[in-house]
């Protein structure tokens, strides 16, 4: 049984697939007929979704500034909404992160990848009744690309030379190859609504396994199941309501109390006391986002390679882990991408703590000093303490780290990407392209380390395009390594999402592509009884 | 007679004389006027001060150049403080609070959603906290330094020495978690029956009324004790009338103009500052609005909270001084 088929019989059991579709898909899979009903028959029986039921969630992460356009979604709990009730034309694997159909029923690229075909899935309804088409399509994606939709989707979208309805099929065409179009469409902005919702951005009507039904921007938000929809294996409860709920005491409270099914964000302190409650269960996946202290490559002292490997060095990524995360996160190797990236390149050689290793490049690097590091307490959660706790480990190795807390109004705007040694964090990208593109790329926006070498530069735009997954996955890891030994970048850590749900709560799945089940939690889960 | 101004001022004289208390209410109504737009002065220049713009804070980082310079075209923040302003003052005075720029909804449409959600929940605290404290009050000066005034003193004295979102967080513990009595999250919405409402603002009005019943209930009783060492309240014990009596048919209303005072502070206080309560309790009230507001510098939504927060303190605190004057007749009968 491959990974694939493992993933459906999951989801089988998770109550998400009819038998109809995990036969059509374990069978194109490679399965035969009689092992795939097998198959069917095991994990059909372990677990069937209950219908029915009113699911609540409390939700860290939203604001009265919030708005339904998905263009404009930007919280927590509107991603989180967008994923309830809206579809995007192509999903992620849960598991491996790999490309899904949804809307689109399957794509093809062109040999240089460049012109990309789509097929459009037919008979998908709106909520408004109306038929979804192949111009929706365009006209949505179109939306995106257009710089006055202000969309959290311009920057990926910006590639995109022209998207075009030729016979019923999407075709996209490229500025470049780029062999990951397909997860680029799984960015939670770009939701299909009806005439792109250029006509009203805001009505929240899409293809989505619920309609909303009510929407308090910071309050709570409302939503009943869509009878028509076009798919059986998501959809469960017959409504569900979502709570804004920012203060943490009160979510864990209300889950506790039984008020709310789920909640997200448990700080990693207090887990170890709620898994003593009675009736709650923690979940937690590992994810791809990352706290990070970033070093301008370009700015004295920073310029000098042997000062960047003797504060990587200095750092105790193990202590981080435990003090700062509770446990749940992984350690970093001081390159942004981890195993919950497709194409993770595996095996380069972990960096640990090692004072003496520190001394040697610090004292190689010529500075004397103290090194000013900012940080703040929205960096990351726990930026303060982890800011310290560095400063304790560099101190054996005979460096001397200064802290400064920066407020936290304003950190963004005015420390972060301007100060040359900082706190910060990253979430995690669709893919490892869109992360080097978004972060490490020499023209790049968001170049926080000023990371500027033309070699990785073309590596980058290489693999870009590269089809051959093994040429491409060996470009990544020479990227890595790059990053890695020359960076301006201190990866102590990868962090969990951690969230928790009453045990009533059934058919969660661990989806490392984001948070929450990858924003699909409201979808996938059943009550039981 | 002969001169025009001379009539005016001899008329004015006369108007205030013959109407002190409208005279009054007529003056700090123009005054409040003049207040509130200093206000809006001050809350403008405040939220300019602070680090980063709408576009930037807004986006966060997740900011470009371009995006940052495509919203400020948009919403005109490309132009002079002085001019935007003045922008910004011309709609109100014509009634528009304009649309926020983070949500694009009206602003007064939300903010009266909130606001009436903020009075809500106020106005029940209000309604248990007010008579409770000054009964409070009034027992604790009957026993005055026996125990039941004591017991008073200490219980109002601690309620109010923790923290507010202590009192929250004990509340809930014990009625939602623990007894599984109390509903929990307080949130409410449209549509919402009137009953599940007052059950959903029962903790918040709780923690509320503990928090500023000590401030009321001390001040009824110093009042109270100041006026008890006068004359006449030696003549009312003299002439055989009950101790209980005396408090609230002579001391009490001789008392009410410092208690009202505190009345009317506290009572801007549970309008305008109980953003704590609010996020433990995920009440969405004005102070939850203001704040998500500020974060992220929408200016129309933080200018509409300030002035409607600066009214309600400014209205709160012009009819406690009303109705002092009106409790004390030497005021109301000047000479």
């Amino acid at each position: 049984m491959n990974d694939f088929t493992k993933y459906l019989a999951g989801r089988v059991t998770a109550g998400g697939l009819s038998r109809r579709e995990f036969m059509g898909r374990a069978m194109t899979a490679g399965m035969t007929l009689t092992a795939a009903s097998h198959l069917f028959a095991i994990s059909a029986a372990a677990q069937t979704p209950k219908k029915g039921g009113h699911i609540k969630l409390g939700l860290e992460g939203g604001a009265a500034t919030d708005s339904i356009d998905p263009a404009k979604a930007t919280s927590q709990v509107m991603f989180c909404a967008v994923r309830t009730w809206g579809d995007t034309l192509v999903e992620t694997h849960p598991e491996t992160r790999a490309p899904i159909p949804s809307l689109a029923e399957s794509w093809s690229p062109s040999p240089d990848a460049v012109v990309w075909t789509f097929k459009i899935r037919k008979g998908v309804q709106f909520h408004d009744g109306k038929e979804m088409t192949t111009d929706d399509v365009v006209a949505t994606l179109k939306r995106h690309s257009d710089e006055k939709a202000e969309s959290g989707a311009l920057g990926v979208m910006k590639s995109i030379k022209s998207i075009e309805n030729k016979g019923g099929d999407l075709v996209v065409t490229l500025e470049s190859g780029n062999a990951d179009l397909p997860q680029i469409f799984t960015d939670y902005h770009l939701v299909i609504q009806p005439n792109g919702g250029v006509d009203d951005p805001t009505a929240g009507v899409g293809t989505g396994p619920y309609k909303v039904t009510s929407f308090q921007p910071g309050v709570r938000m409302t939503f009943e199941r869509h009878a028509n929809d076009w798919r059986s294996d998501r959809g469960f409860a017959d409504t569900v309501e979502f709570i804004t709920m920012n203060d943490g005491t009160a979510r864990v409270a209300a889950l506790s109390s039984g008020q709310v099914h789920y909640i997200n964000r448990v700080d990693p302190k207090t887990v170890a006391l709620l898994k003593r409650a009675p009736n709650v269960e923690i979940l937690t996946t590992s994810g791809g986002g990352h706290y990070v202290f970033i070093m301008h490559c370009d700015t004295a002292p920073f310029d000098n390679n042997d000062l960047r490997l003797a504060l990587k060095y200095a750092i105790n990524r193990e202590e981080m882990v435990q003090r700062i995360l509770g446990g749940y996160g992984k350690v970093g190797n001081d390159f942004p991408i981890n195993d919950t990236y497709a194409l993770f390149p595996e095996g380069i050689e972990q960096r640990q703590y090692d004072p003496d290793k520190a001394a040697f490049h610090y004292k190689k690097s010529g500075h004397s000093g103290s090194i000013l590091l900012r940080t703040s307490e929205v960096a990351f959660p726990g930026a303060v303490d982890a800011s310290a706790l560095f400063q304790q480990s560099a101190k054996k190795a005979g460096i001397d780290i200064e802290i400064r807390r920066e407020p936290g109004d304003g950190y963004w705007t005015n420390v972060w990407n301007k100060q040359p040694f900082s706190a910060s964090y990253w979430g995690s990208r669709a893919t490892q392209d869109q992360f080097y593109s978004g972060a490490y790329l020499s023209t790049a926006d968001w170049n926080d380390t000023r990371f500027k070498r033309p070699d990785f530069d073309k590596l980058l735009i290489a693999a870009r395009s590269e089809l051959d997954e093994a040429k491409r996955k060996d470009m990544y890891r020479q990227m890595a390594i790059m990053v890695r030994d020359e960076g301006g970048v201190i990866l102590p850590m990868f962090n969990d999402y951690v969230n928790a749900s009453t045990k009533q709560v059934k058919g969660y799945v661990n989806d490392i592509g984001n948070d929450m089940s990858n924003g699909y939690v409201a979808t996938r889960i059943w009550l039981d009884a | 007679m002969s001169s025009p101004p001379e009539t005016g001022s001899l008329q004015g004289l006369k108007f205030r004389e013959r109407f002190p208390l409208l005279a009054l209410i007529i003056e700090r109504l123009l005054l409040s006027l003049v207040l509130l737009l200093a206000v809006s002065v001050l809350i403008f220049g405040g939220v300019e001060a602070l680090p980063g713009d709408f576009a930037t804070t807004y986006l966060g980082q997740s900011a470009t150049p371009q995006a940052v310079a495509n919203i400020r075209s948009e919403l005109g923040l490309d132009r002079p403080v002085v001019t935007r302003y003045f922008d910004w003052l011309g709609g109100v005075v014509q009634g528009d609070f304009g649309t926020s720029w983070a949500s694009r909804n009206s602003v007064s449409e939300q903010v009266g959603n909130r606001l009436g959600n903020s009075l809500f929940l106020a106005g029940f605290a209000a309604l248990i906290a007010v008579p409770l404290a000054i009964g409070l009050g009034m027992l604790s000066v009957h026993y005055r330094n026996r125990m039941p005034d004591r017991i008073i003193n200490i219980i109002s004295l601690a309620a109010i020495s923790l923290p507010e979102f202590f009192i929250g967080y004990l509340l809930i513990l014990y009625f939602a978690v623990n007894f599984g009595i109390a509903t929990f999250p307080a949130t409410v919405f449209d549509g919402m029956s009137f009953m599940d409402r007052l059950k959903a603002i029962a903790l918040p009005t709780a923690t509320l009324v503990l928090v500023v019943l000590a401030h009321m209930m001390r001040m009824t009783r110093a009042a109270i004790l100041s006026v008890m060492s006068s004359a006449y309240m030696e003549t009312a014990e003299l002439k055989g009338l009950s101790g209980w009596r005396a408090i609230v048919k002579h001391a009490a209303p001789n008392a009410l103009a410092p208690i009202i005072n505190v009345v009317a502070l506290n009572l801007a206080y549970l309008v305008v500052g109980v953003v704590v309560v609010e996020v433990v309790f995920v009440y969405p009230g004005m102070g939850q609005y203001m704040v998500d507001a500020v974060t992220v510098r929408d200016m129309p939504v933080v200018q509409a909270c300030g002035l409607i927060f600066a009214a309600v303190y400014i209205f709160l605190n012009m009819l406690a001084d009303i109705l002092a004057i009106i409790a004390n007749p030497r005021l109301r009968h000047p000479r």
